[in-house]
């Protein structure tokens, strides 16, 4: 099968950035796909052909359930995986299919990353100094004895004290090591960052304090940011823009009041309405399970939309090829069958 | 007469770093029918405080210091072994937070479910099969008659937790404990699992103890609310009165850190600054002192008492005596909140 021939999705939505398309993309995902071999010469479709142009000092949220493939998406945007297919555009500069070391020490401080665990994402053996001072030092940032005031500098931008820079990772509780993992990724100065579920694995009380952190942060340095998560809630409050993902694919797209509050897509609806509210009363007006079955494979998907096993509008059509895109409200779009003419 | 009723339990447990006190005077009472949602932060000790009235602590290095649990008017803290499995199990159930590792890779699903069936009401195996097969009807397993032999690895997330739940009330607990049932789920199959256990409860008036972090979900499913601490719950009552008119400044600070439920942006969230305390050495006072915006000396040195708000809430702060509620700093109001005071007359 030849993925370039896939019907649908491929298209740019041509959606300048709802709030100004004066400012030109930052980063820009054209047509990306990832891909996975399996055996028997069965693939799994993690990214299929999602297009998305992040502007300068913007946030995009990117939301979807787990094997929705949102984290292998980062993880390609930013070169740990090789892509399969589609480009991807840094300030209008085409990123390589893989890299190797001389593209990493271009791009790689440029588009840089922040991961979800912060248990297994800093290595146990290094000191927090080695940790934070590893990628300037390997991009040749730093001079030796500068190292010891720049970690320190970092380590205080992110609400920790100097004093920390020869301890070990394991002696943090999951906030701090969290902020250890953005002093990190932040120590190399990165213009774009890709935020995978920063915040998932800490508790409640210390979520708000992250978040408040990466969004000073975000205004003081400039960044912009694709920030990963499955928390739409927290999503709609911290995004510019949100896009949902389902099985591979964007499925809806915009700004992220109007994604949330006044959703298209079917899938986004569903989301919505299975979050609960923190209020009794809402809480317990019960609606009707908001959708029925699991998520299905995402190995060699059958054509058409993604979604219409479980959509509850599904339509002939919706089995027979991919909906495309369409802008159901003004910088609001949507690919489902129910908007097009 | 509650069904349960927990007075002063308290758990700790020997590592290497020391002494931990997990559960430090844990009192909560669950009446027959109702929910009681057990929220708290990771290590905040309520996994720990179900665990040991279900008899699951393992000892060592566990140990049960103190306490009572009194079930349909019987002790069954510290019960021999054998006493200890004719009510677990049969007439408590339990599911925990990961399906993935708390089902037997190697047993069919159905020869787990009516395993309890066997072990309690002595069926045989056809009729313990037939029983296996219905059970999996009503979790709404599809094609429950083939799927009775298949193995848990042939099962996603979601149906895995629902062979759990199934296997839990197959010997029609009058308790089901559900430790985070849902956290490892998607929010559609947390939306479908949480009404798959409301109408379970309904229709045979269980009980049910709710372990949760997460206040959407206790806001959805609980009738009473126990909000849990650095090992003590400080502060319960009716879910509306928790949510509605909070007491405990911790139970503020939970609900001041959630993004708005509007449409507002960007603002700086609430958090809670700082993190819990060490429970080697748990502190003398109040173990949320460094966190509180409303701090005074006493919460220092003195651990606070439980106060009565209403007939329905208490909540375990200084604030709520008399001398403190006289130097309650409304200015520092947590978001629009401020701790609710007992009616005095």
């Amino acid at each position: 099968m030849n993925s370039e021939k896939l019907p649908g999705k491929g298209e740019d939505p041509g959606r300048p950035p709802p709030d100004g398309s004066a400012r030109p993309p930052v980063l820009e995902l054209r047509a990306l796909q990832k891909y996975f071999s399996l055996e028997r010469g069965r693939r799994l479709h993690a990214v299929d052909h999602v297009t998305l142009a992040l502007a300068e000092r913007e946030v995009v949220g990117l939301v979807g359930e787990s094997g929705c493939g949102k984290s292998t998406l980062g993880k390609t945007v930013v070169g740990l995986l090789e892509r399969s297919g589609g480009e991807v555009f840094y300030r209008g500069e085409r990123l390589p299919q893989s890299y190797d070391a001389n593209a990493f020490r271009k791009y790689g401080r440029r588009v840089h990353m922040i991961f979800q665990d912060p248990y297994s994402s800093l290595d146990p053996r290094m000191t927090v100094r080695e940790i934070v001072a590893e990628g300037p030092r390997l991009h040749g940032l730093w001079k030796r004895n500068e190292v010891q005031d720049r970690v320190g500098y970092w380590l205080e931008r992110v609400g920790l004290s100097r004093s920390f820079l020869s301890r070990y990772a394991h002696e943090f509780s999951g906030g701090q090591r969290q902020r250890i993992g953005i002093a990190r990724a932040l120590a190399l100065e990165p213009d774009v960052v890709v935020c995978d579920e920063p915040i998932s694995a800490l508790d409640v009380s210390v979520q708000a304090q992250v978040v408040n952190l990466l969004a000073q942060l975000k205004d003081t340095m400039g960044l912009t940011l694709l920030f990963i998560a499955h928390d739409l809630s927290l999503i709609r409050y911290v995004s510019d823009r949100m896009a949902v993902m389902y099985l591979g694919q964007l499925v809806e797209l915009g700004v992220a009041n109007d994604v949330y509050f006044r959703a298209k897509h079917p899938y986004t609806q569903s989301l919505v309405a299975s979050t609960p509210e923190a209020d009794p009363e809402q809480a317990r007006r019960r609606l009707p399970v908001a959708v029925r079955g699991e998520v299905s494979s995402p190995v060699d998907p059958k054509p058409g939309c993604r979604f219409a096993a479980r959509c509850p509008h599904v339509m002939p059509r919706c089995r027979e090829r991919d909906p495309d895109w369409i802008e159901a409200a003004p910088g609001h779009f949507v690919a489902c069958y129910l908007y097009q003419p | 007469m509650s069904l349960l009723e927990v007075r002063d339990l308290r758990v700790e447990f020997d590592t290497y770093g020391g002494v931990v006190r997990a559960a430090r005077g844990v009192s909560f009472s669950l009446e027959r029918g109702k929910t009681l949602a057990i929220v708290g932060e990771s290590g905040s000790g309520k996994s720990v405080s179900v665990q040991a009235l279900m008899g699951l602590i393992p000892m060592p290095p566990g140990r049960i210091t103190g306490g009572s649990v009194l079930f349909n008017g019987k002790e069954i803290l510290g019960l021999p072994a054998k006493a200890a499995n004719s009510i677990r199990g049969k007439e408590i159930g339990m599911i925990f937070q990961d399906p993935m590792t708390s089902l037997n890779p190697t047993m069919t699903v159905g020869r787990q479910i009516s395993e309890t069936l066997r072990y309690h009401d002595g069926l045989d195996d056809a009729a313990a099969r037939r029983a296996a097969i219905e059970l999996l009807e009503k979790v709404q397993i599809p094609e429950a008659a083939s799927r009775v032999d298949s193995y848990p690895f042939l099962f996603s997330g979601g149906m895995r937790q629902r062979v759990m739940i199934a296997m839990a009330i197959a010997c029609r607990p009058a308790l089901l404990i559900a430790d985070e049932p849902t956290t490892a789920l998607d929010v559609t199959v947390q939306d479908q699992i949480l009404n798959l256990l409301q109408d379970l409860q309904r229709e045979r008036q269980m009980s049910v103890i709710l372990i949760t972090h997460d206040l959407g979900v206790v806001a959805r499913m609980a009738d009473e609310v126990a909000v849990m601490y650095a090992g003590q719950i400080v502060e319960t009552g009716d879910v509306r009165q928790i949510f509605a008119r909070p007491a405990h400044p911790y139970t503020l600070g939970l609900q001041a850190a959630r993004p708005p439920a509007d449409e507002r942006r960007r603002e700086p969230l609430e958090p809670i600054e700082g993190a819990p305390p060490d429970l080697f050495h748990p502190p003398r006072g109040c173990a949320y002192y460094e966190r509180c915006p409303w701090a005074m000396k006493v919460c220092e040195a003195n651990d606070p008492p439980l106060w009565s708000i209403n007939d329905s809430q208490s909540s375990r702060c200084w604030l709520h005596h008399e001398y403190g509620a006289r130097r309650r700093p409304e200015r520092l109001a947590h978001g629009a909140l401020i701790p609710a005071q007992p009616d005095r007359p």
